[in-house]
């Protein structure tokens, strides 16, 4: 078939932008999981039996994890209003 | 206590309340007055039918059983909604760029609209959810059972029994009032939006009472909570990480999850709040229930049933009212969620499995055949009795209690199995269908065998079976397998079924080749923010328009039909006619009716109607490839006038420097003849001086004989120089090759050109390497730096002339620099400073511009080559030499 025509070294700067939006999104999806499988770590009820390990409260476990959340919606929440503010400003290639 | 008729009155009180909502969402909807109904609010509240009664109860009863794990079920969607930029968002497009209806027509779009895959995933569905429907309706018995005083078992099945009638009807009611091409059950989110407000508020209600009401507040609660038993963290961690990624994967795949997030949605801007406010509902979902759960531990008597904490400890308390919100809020969370699995499996059922079976039944074709849009809106109907009926009778067989409990995990388990199919579609395009048949069946059986069968099923399985594998082969036991033991059941079957569905659907997609529908489908998919249309095309032409108006109206109904080909008729410039069945038209078409009964069904029955006029894939292939043809045909036209062009432009170069050689040969005749004639002239002239004049003194004599003398001398050397050239450029000179020093011929060079000179030039050399040693013919090298030493004596104008000898050696070439610190040759001069008799000026005369002519000569003939070098502030001539020249 016909060659594909090479693709630009360098983007639009719209498209550019677009590009690390979802480079940000994708990061702060990872950041999320590896912050919130961090109790993945903590001892677990094999070592509380084995040693006298105190472990973690579940009361600093449930401030953790719900801190932990709050931040993430809190980003999410600033990352969507980033791309309604940049929506607004142009015309959009990738959802026309 | 409330009585168990007075509970009913409430629950039949709400769900009329459901009812009329839905009713009014629906003829806003009609009538076009649905503005609000269409927020980014409501798609965020529809989103909460992922919270159903088991995690309503149940999350509860799990916190008091395993601490914080619970949260999982709620991180996984977490994480999958904080990244819908990247994966949710290419979902929604699809799902309405396709007009998906369903998890599993999205699966059986993206793989060339196959319809085996569709059933695949179809029976896939309704085996993982039927028993999770029955939990459902377990839970709402068992609310029941606990509220009211009463603790009858009949009433316990009767209950369970009615709700799922209520619940069926429900959902056939607002479910499949319509079929058009748009479909968007709005009445029916609108009532699950209505139901997700219920369930937040009647947890969070519990939730306020149990810190502020019966605890004091929140450090007393924290404090309370770290006292209880469930005190410190110990969850199991490979479960943690397993669940969370189970509850994003079922989050995902789920059918009822796919139906709301992507069939119902709207917009798709609407995910942009739903990205935050959907994991804020889930957050606020499961922040009182550590609270409740270690309440409930506390103040009711062991062995109470932790899954209805929510309901018991308000009424222990004696708070009546309390304890009814939070009832109506866990009816809420099993009825939305029974309601929307209910319809979306019913759009599986019939459009994957029962209208293929009719179409292929009914062979004589769809416009011939009955009423399309009654029979599918009729098997939908059924489906969801069906559906509902298969839940009912599941629970009565299992007959409740713990086995049910686990069920949810299961289920997540088996709809997970989707995930690699539903992921490589959007993402791989390498991705086949029978790379996606082969990873879901080997997942499908590995689940059941290492986790369905084992803890749902008892009985199917032997116990021999589950202790010593079957046929004894204990590699096989369902728990351990291949000799993997001692992980808990949900990781271990996850595990594997998970690993070997990925590795069968990667290893058949890479070593199978995909149809080009396949390859078109998978194109659209993956890059669908780039491709916005255009699957495959019918050819029309010999479709009659009344059969597909025919066949559109028994699917759509008249008036929406109506409306459709108006749309089609309108847009091809025929208003107030029947529209011509273009490609494009039966396109549009395929695509509104894929959007009622699937896109595989839409596909086959267009294709009944325009039978074997439609295009196929292979014909378009085929087209495209005469057309890259025709490409490249083309390009090579181009090809050839640009070299056409470029012939006619060195053609014309040739033909400039041709005339200017020309206009420089007849410049050179006259100098030759005026070079010639000159001493020729001044030799006569003194000759007959010498002849004629009779007493001419010894001196005279002397002087004259000197002036004839040197201007024959000059004059040989003219004919030398001319000789020289003719030989070198014909070729037929000898040259002997010898070896020596470099920096030796040069220093030759200066002394020979610059003795018997009046002021002579200032050389500086400028060291290079100091010994290269060159294989050449030394005499002819020696002779060209001559030429080049000595024009730069004679030319350079500077006051005090300098010349500079600059040796480089690249490789196996060595490179000699004259620069010299005059004005250099101007630059129209240049072209041509090596050509025969040009010179650069004839103000100062002197040989007869033959020199460089022949240094070039030479310097070619040595496998080298001259240039003038430009850019630098005087004369520059670089001589480049092989070190060791080839003749």
């Amino acid at each position: 078939m016909t060659d594909q025509p090479p693709r630009p070294v360098f983007l639009e700067r719209s498209v550019y932008r677009r590009r690390r939006m979802g480079d940000a999104s994708f990061l702060l999806s990872v950041f999320g999981a590896l912050l919130l499988c961090a109790p993945v770590m903590w001892p677990g009820p094999a070592e509380l039996e084995a040693e006298a390990v105190r472990g973690i409260a579940m009361s600093g476990a449930i401030l953790y994890i719900f801190g932990v959340w709050v931040v993430l919606i809190f980003l999410t929440a600033l990352f969507g209003a980033l791309v309604r503010r940049r929506d607004t400003e142009g015309v959009d290639p990738g959802n026309r | 206590m409330a009585s168990f008729n007075s509970l009913v009155l409430v629950c039949l009180g709400y769900v009329t309340v459901l009812f009329v909502v839905a009713f009014i969402a629906d003829r806003l909807a009609a009538t076009g007055r649905d503005r609000w109904l269409r927020s980014p609010l409501i798609y965020t509240l529809s989103l909460s039918i992922y919270c159903t009664a088991w995690t309503f109860y149940g999350a509860v009863g799990y916190a008091a059983r395993s601490g914080l794990e619970f949260v999982t079920i709620y991180l996984g969607p977490t994480l999958v909604m904080i990244g819908w930029w990247w994966g949710v968002r290419k979902l929604v497009r699809i799902g309405r760029s396709q007009r998906v209806t369903s998890i599993a027509d999205l699966i059986s779009a993206r793989y060339g609209k196959s319809n085996l895959l569709a059933v695949g995933v179809t029976v896939l569905s309704v085996i993982a959810i039927t028993p999770y429907i029955a939990l459902q309706l377990q839970s709402i018995s068992l609310s029941f059972g606990a509220f009211a005083d009463e603790n009858d078992p009949a009433n316990y099945v009767t209950t369970a029994f009615w709700a799922a009638t209520g619940l069926a009807a429900f959902a056939i009611l607002f479910g499949t009032r319509n079929l058009d091409a748009n479909e968007r059950h709005q009445g029916v989110v609108t009532a699950v939006a209505l139901e997700a407000v219920v369930k937040l508020v009647a947890l969070l209600a519990v939730g306020i009472f149990v810190v502020w009401g019966i605890a004091d507040g929140v450090p007393d609660m924290l404090e309370r909570i770290d006292a209880s038993d469930i005190g410190h963290w110990q969850t199991d961690r490979s479960r943690w990480a397993t669940i969370m990624f189970l509850a994003a994967a079922a989050f995902i795949c789920l059918p009822r999850m796919f139906q709301v997030m992507v069939v119902e949605n709207d917009d798709e801007r609407h995910l942009r709040v739903a990205g935050w406010a959907f994991p804020l509902y889930l957050a606020a979902m499961s922040l009182f229930v550590v609270p409740i759960a270690v309440i409930g531990l506390e103040l009711l008597p062991a062995g109470s049933n932790p899954d209805l904490f929510v309901l018991t400890v308000p009424l222990s308390e004696g708070r009546e009212g309390l304890a009814m919100l939070s009832f109506l809020g866990g009816f809420s969370s099993a009825t939305s969620m029974v309601i929307v699995a209910a319809m979306a499996l019913s759009t599986m059922v019939s459009n994957h499995i029962v209208m293929p079976l009719w179409l292929s039944f009914r062979g004589e074709g769809a416009a011939m055949s009955g009423d399309v849009r009654n029979i599918v809106i009729n098997t939908r109907r059924l489906a969801i009795a069906g559906i509902m009926a298969l839940g009912y009778i599941y629970f009565r067989v299992s007959g409740g209690g713990a086995a049910l409990a686990a069920i949810g995990l299961i289920a997540f388990a088996g709809i997970a199995q989707i995930l690699p199919a539903l992921m490589g579609g959007l993402y791989w395009r390498g991705a086949t269908r029978s790379g996606a048949a082969a990873g879901v069946t080997l997942g499908f059986i590995v689940w059941a065998y290492t986790l369905l069968l084992p803890e749902t099923g008892s009985g199917i399985l032997t116990e021999s079976v589950l202790q010593y594998g079957p046929l004894s082969l204990s590699w096989l036991r369902p728990n351990a397998l291949f000799g993997i033991e001692g992980l808990d059941p949900i990781v271990h079957s996850v595990a594997w079924s998970l690993f070997l569905n990925t590795a069968a659907f990667c290893i058949v997609s890479v070593s199978t080749f995909p149809d080009p529908l396949e390859r078109l489908q998978g194109t659209q998919f993956v890059n669908v923010f780039e491709h916005s249309t255009a699957p495959q095309e019918w050819a029309g032409s010999y479709a009659q328009t009344e059969d597909l108006m025919i066949m559109t109206q028994r699917i759509m109904g008249a008036e929406q039909a109506g409306a459709l080909f108006r749309q089609g008729a309108t847009q091809q410039g025929l208003a107030g006619a029947m529209p011509e069945p273009t490609p494009a038209f039966l396109e549009f078409l395929e695509r509104e009716l894929s959007g009622s009964v699937g896109a595989a069904t839409a596909h086959a029955m267009i294709g009944q109607i325009v039978g074997r006029s439609s295009v196929s894939v292979e014909d378009l292939l085929a087209v495209a490839d005469e057309s890259a043809e025709l490409l490249e045909y083309s390009s090579r036209l181009e090809a050839q006038s640009a070299e056409l062009s470029r012939t006619a432009r060195q053609l014309r170069e040739a033909n400039a420097l041709l005339t200017q050689i020309s206009e420089q040969k007849d410049a050179f005749l006259s100098q030759v003849s005026h070079e010639l004639r000159t001493p020729m002239t001044s030799i006569r002239a003194f000759s007959e001086l010498m002849r004629d004049t009779e007493a001419l003194s010894d001196a005279d004599q002397k002087r004259f004989a000197n002036i004839i003398h040197d201007e024959a001398r000059r004059l040989t050397r003219l004919l030398d120089d001319l000789l020289d050239l003719s030989v070198l450029e014909s070729g037929k000179v000898n040259l002997n090759l010898g070896t020596g020093q470099l920096s030796e011929v040069l220093d030759q060079a200066v002394s020979t050109a610059l003795t018997g000179t009046n002021q002579p030039i200032q050389v500086r050399r400028v060291s290079g390497p100091k010994d290269i040693e060159i294989i050449s013919d030394l005499d002819r090298l020696t002779q060209v730096f001559i030429n080049i030493i000595s024009n730069a004596h004679k030319y350079c104008d500077a006051d005090e002339p300098e010349l500079q000898i600059k040796v480089t050696a690249v490789g196996d070439k060595v490179s000699v620099d004259f620069i010299d610190n005059g004005s250099g040759i101007p630059e129209e001069a240049r072209a041509t400073v090596f050509e025969k008799f040009a010179r650069v000026s004839t103000d100062k005369a002197g040989g007869a511009g033959l020199g460089l002519a022949i240094c070039r000569e030479i310097v070619q003939r040595l496998g080298g080559e001259i240039s003038y070098i430009d850019g630098r502030q005087g004369g520059a001539f670089r001589v480049s030499l092989p070190v060791k020249a080839e003749i």
